[in-house]
């Protein structure tokens, strides 16, 4: 039973004829976290927003629990959003920040008292009820900022690139935080973000748009493993996408060529580093190694083909390869597309 | 550190430029303040020959100089409230909405006071002869409203502007309608500016003086008109400096009240610095 539905939103901004969303459609299981990812200007924060009830959408229908909720200005949604600047108001303190919220709903003090304290415990910031905003870390803001969403129990919680303002180290720690809480608490959370990494490490689905529109909705691991477009191919991990044309079964690329049983046209071909192993050639070869970076636990050689077209390939043993050498290419795994449109994998 | 500081040059210019004004700043209101509190003062002497209270004595017996004290507080009161009333609801569409001829409207401020002010004053005053309101409290409280409007537009404008959008979409969010976060958030987050722009516009009523003048002579009497005709009608320079020496009282209470208020930051962010 899905909680969140969106059925053919669209939303086209009153200044230009751009469609930020288009004819968008996704329903939200009960307890799943689904990550909404994709370059800036994708329109996946528009969406997030026309959720929330920011942007009203132009046309389309949003329900949550079966109710149409697309007119409902903010207030009267059983939404909750987290912002990427966290959005506090400096002008109260962390509890009253959190009460805020419990006092228009008209909650006892004593009832206010205890369920704010309990989120502050859950988010891990017990006993700074009385510390001002200002005088939070980053990491600490946004943890208040998510308390602050959690403490009314929304049904659906939103969550706008949250960790964008903050570093490295401390994203990475939060993203599972909030994971953890999300688990925990089994809310249904709708999370925005351009970074895959968050979106493959936090998520149960991914949705991957471009332009408005949805590319692939999947799991994680399906979408990292048998994207359905070049676009998500080349947006989700690294990938050498190669483009070619095909002629009786054989792709061919600037002296590389490779079996692909597909009609006669172009295509493009998508290699994982990973799946990619080299050969050392002594003709020459197919390639010509360009640089030979060693990661430790693993090398990348970067090596271009005869017309310079660049790919990269990971070998376990880096010292076996140096710049200038001729090596072949032998892919274990491969993916063709054309025309937008996966036609081949093997 | 140390290298740099003992190699430092001292800032000839800048020294010179604070001592001079300084001097011009200071200077008068020295003099001022001397002779309020001067019995007798004569040349060539450089101090008075004699302090005294006398001529505080005799000022404050004065039955005008009192009613001119409550006319004038009730006065800046009264413009201050109104103009706040009218202003800040304004400054608010200003900064929020986008409307028609909203740039026009909002440079149109600008206009009373870009022409020769005394020029203006007398066309309006001739307008308000017609609606019967020279001479009267309402006339001059409509007249010093024209003054402050400037002040209390421009300076809520920027900063109702600098409240970030974020705060009052989180706030609607958690469950508070437009209004709720008007009150709750927009105006507690541009408290401390519009603080600074209701100051201003009080402390300029409190001294405005051509319109009162105009308008409210004779009946109307503020302090600052007062201080006017005891100057041209009195020989005796003491008078005015009383008057002067009283008149600064309200400003220096803004001033102390504003540093308690007013951040530093807030008139610069007014200002749209």
């Amino acid at each position: 039973m899905s909680v969140l539905s969106i059925k053919d939103v669209s939303k086209i901004f009153p200044n230009g004829n751009v469609r930020a969303v288009d004819s968008f459609s996704l329903d939200v299981a009960d307890g799943e976290l689904v990550c909404l990812l994709g370059p800036s200007g994708s329109g996946k924060s528009t969406l997030l927003r026309m959720v929330g009830g920011f942007e009203t959408p132009t046309s389309g229908v949003m329900t949550i629990d079966g109710e149409d909720i697309t007119r409902l200005p903010p207030e009267k949604r059983p939404t909750g959003m987290v912002f990427q600047s966290h959005a506090l108001w400096t002008h109260m303190n962390v509890f009253k920040n959190l009460a805020f919220g419990l006092k228009l709903r008209k909650v006892s003090p004593d009832e206010i008292k205890r369920r704010v304290e309990g989120v502050l415990e859950l988010v891990g910031l017990g006993g700074y009820g009385t510390r001002g905003v200002g005088q939070l870390s980053g990491g600490q803001q946004q943890r208040v900022a998510l308390a602050r969403s959690l403490v009314l129990e929304p049904k659906i919680l939103l969550l706008d690139e949250p960790f964008a303002s903050l570093d490295q180290h401390l994203r990475e720690r939060l993203r599972e935080e909030v994971r953890d809480i999300q688990q925990r608490l089994k809310i249904t959370t709708l999370f925005v973000t351009h970074g895959q990494d968050e979106a493959l490490s936090m998520a149960d689905r991914i949705v991957v748009m471009r332009d408005g529109r949805t590319e692939q909705i999947d799991r994680p691991d399906v979408v990292y493993r048998e994207p359905q477009t070049p676009f998500v191919a080349g947006f989700i991990g690294t990938m050498n996408l190669v483009e070619g044309t095909v002629s009786n079964g054989i792709f061919s690329r600037a002296g590389y060529s490779t079996p692909l049983p597909v009609s006669d046209g172009p295509a493009t071909l998508a290699i994982r580093p990973e799946a990619l192993d080299l050969a050392a050639a002594e003709d020459g070869g197919q390639g010509k190694v360009h640089r030979v970076t060693d990661y430790g636990t693993h090398g990348l050689v970067d090596l271009d083909l005869r017309d310079n077209t660049r790919i990269k390939a990971m070998v376990s043993h880096p010292d076996l390869f140096k710049a200038g050498q001729g090596v072949t290419l032998k892919p274990r795994a491969i993916a063709a597309y054309r025309d937008n449109a996966l036609i081949h994998r093997a | 550190m140390a290298a740099t500081l003992t190699h430092r040059k001292i800032d000839w210019t800048g020294i010179a430029f604070a001592v001079v004004l300084t001097l011009i700043i200071v200077f008068p209101l020295l003099v001022v303040g001397t002779w309020a509190f001067t019995n007798v003062w004569r040349y060539p002497s450089v101090i008075p020959q004699e302090f005294g209270l006398r001529f505080w004595e005799q000022t404050l017996a004065r039955a005008d100089v009192w009613s001119s004290i409550t006319m004038s507080l009730t006065l800046a009161f009264t413009v201050t409230a109104l103009s706040a009333a009218i202003c800040l609801p304004a400054a608010y569409a200003f900064a929020r909405l986008d409307f028609p001829g909203r740039n026009l409207l909002f440079f149109s401020f600008l206009a009373g006071h870009a022409f020769p002010k005394f020029g203006l004053l007398v066309a309006i005053a001739g307008i308000f002869l017609q609606l019967n309101l020279i001479g009267t409290f309402w006339g001059v409280v409509l007249i010093q409203l024209v003054g402050t409007l400037l002040f209390m537009i421009w300076i809520p404008v920027a900063a109702f502007q600098s409240v970030d959008r974020r705060m009052e979409e989180a706030a609607r969010d958690v469950g508070a309608s437009p209004l709720r976060v008007f009150w709750s958030i927009t105006l507690p987050q541009a408290g401390p500016t519009i603080a600074a722009a209701i100051l201003l516009s009080f402390v300029g009523t409190f001294y405005e003086t051509e319109g009162a003048w105009l308008i409210g002579a004779p009946q109307v009497r503020t302090l600052p008109v007062l201080m006017i005709s005891f100057i041209n009608n009195q020989p005796v320079i003491q008078y005015g400096a009383v008057l002067s020496v009283l008149l600064w009282v309200p400003s220096f209470i803004a001033l102390l009240f504003a540093r308690r208020v007013v951040n530093s930051g807030s008139f610069a962010r007014g200002f749209g610095g």
